[in-house]
């Protein structure tokens, strides 16, 4: 049995690390509730808007806009958003896992993969994976701003413009709620079709004042939209798993501060008994 | 049979404004104002700093101010994808008063071309709050 002196400065570095998951946990809870309300306060514009792309996707337009018209996939882009730090739990992990699961179908059927990532762990990950990261963009802070993503998105946008890829999705974690964070794949482009089924004969819009300026301006808005969107949701993701990681560290470390006092304790009565018997010894001896 | 209401959604990339029924809607479009009713034909427009006059199921009005965005017009569905929303009673009748002289100052000032179309978009909201104010205390 381990000497009590070696139990007892176990228990202190225990202790220190509690403190620390503790003092995080709080952190990501305060931090969790600026970012839910940042993600719901979007997230009307964002879901309208992927609505009224889906209609403008079912419909007979009479000005065919390249983001309307489904190409045959040879090389599908992936926007991967992930957190920049680290410490919460398997939010990261899953998001790849379900990313590389989904590009492993494109590859086998013959198309080419490659990413655009948004924080660090999937700039570091995708690296060593030796994919073909085409920009990468970290350090986006805890209110990330919409001009900060633009240069990333853009990079993607003119690779579809230029045909250089078919398809491009949005990988991001959805927020359920506090518990439950979903990873997401939501495809970008081509215009992803409305399964409204009320909407689905012959018809085209009027357009005011011209069709083209129109639905340029409006799909600008919505890969911006549906970009920010998700990464704001990631944030909200980000900071309820840290805070949930974070919480369950706290409670197995205190497991820990409790299983050790118990060996100390027995410990210490052991070397108290020995102690004890070797002095009785001692006493009869002489 | 003639559809009585419309379902209506307004957003602004801030929260949701207003979502039901309706029984119809005025709002300006960047072509001139535009009157929905129920069963509208598809439409698909850009939107003009100006004011939405919702009339509700029932015949209760609200009116929002806008700053621009777009407009979705389906049958069923009608859909004000808003840069900025603000509703009428919660405008600030002052500050856009100011707004409005600061606006018309500088398009008076100098005629350096640089800012001018910033000066006049400026000048057409605040003028557009200002009616959104008058039509909320009309009331």
């Amino acid at each position: 049995m381990a000497g009590g002196k070696e139990i007892k400065s176990k228990i202190g570095s225990v202790k220190n690390t509690q403190k620390i998951t503790s003092a995080m946990e709080m952190v990501a809870a305060s931090k969790m509730r600026k970012a839910q309300d940042s993600m719901a306060a979007s997230r009307p514009y964002a879901e309208n808007m992927r609505n009224v792309i889906g209609h403008i996707a079912l419909g007979n337009l009479e000005f065919r806009h390249p983001y309307m018209v489904e190409r045959e996939t040879k090389r599908v882009g992936y926007i991967v958003v992930s957190t920049d730090r680290g410490l919460c739990g398997g939010l990261n992990i899953n998001l790849f896992k379900q990313v590389l699961a989904d590009a492993g179908k494109h590859q086998i059927a013959g198309a080419e993969v490659e990413f655009a990532v948004v924080g660090s762990k999937a700039t570091s990950f995708f690296n060593n994976m030796g994919a073909k990261v085409v920009s990468q963009i970290s350090g986006l802070g805890d209110s990330p701003s919409l001009t900060d993503l633009i240069g990333s998105v853009k990079v993607m946008l003119n690779a579809y413009d230029n045909g250089e890829i078919d398809r491009l999705f949005i990988v991001y974690n959805k927020f359920v709620n506090t518990m439950t964070q979903k990873p997401t794949i939501d495809q970008l482009l081509p215009l992803p079709k409305s399964d409204d089924d009320a909407i689905k004969h012959r018809w085209d819009y009027i357009y005011e004042p011209d069709a083209q300026a129109i639905l340029e301006h409006l799909l600008v808005r919505y890969t911006e939209s549906q970009v920010y969107q998700g990464v704001v949701e990631n944030l909200a993701c980000e900071q309820a798993a840290r805070m949930v990681a974070m919480k369950s560290a706290t409670d197995n470390a205190g497991d820990l501060i409790d299983d050790l006092q118990l060996v100390y304790n027995k410990a210490r009565q052991a070397s108290i008994t020995q102690e004890l018997g070797e002095i009785c010894a001692g006493a009869a001896a002489v | 049979m003639a559809l009585l209401s419309v379902n209506l959604n307004v957003v602004s990339a801030e929260e949701s404004l207003f979502s039901g029924s309706i029984e119809s809607l005025q709002i300006t479009g960047s072509e001139g104002e535009l009157g929905i009713m129920p069963g509208h034909a598809p439409l698909l427009t850009s939107l003009k700093p100006g004011m939405a006059r919702i009339v509700k199921k029932g015949g209760d009005e609200e009116i929002i101010y806008l700053s621009g965005g777009m407009l979705e017009v389906q049958p069923n569905n009608v859909t004000v994808l808003a840069d900025i929303a603000i509703r009428g009673a919660d405008l600030d009748e002052q500050a856009a008063l100011q707004a409005k002289e600061r606006a018309e100052k500088h398009l008076n000032e100098h005629g350096n071309d640089l800012d001018y179309a910033e000066a006049a978009a400026e000048l057409a909201r605040a003028v557009a709050q200002l009616r959104v104010i008058q039509a909320t205390s009309k009331k």
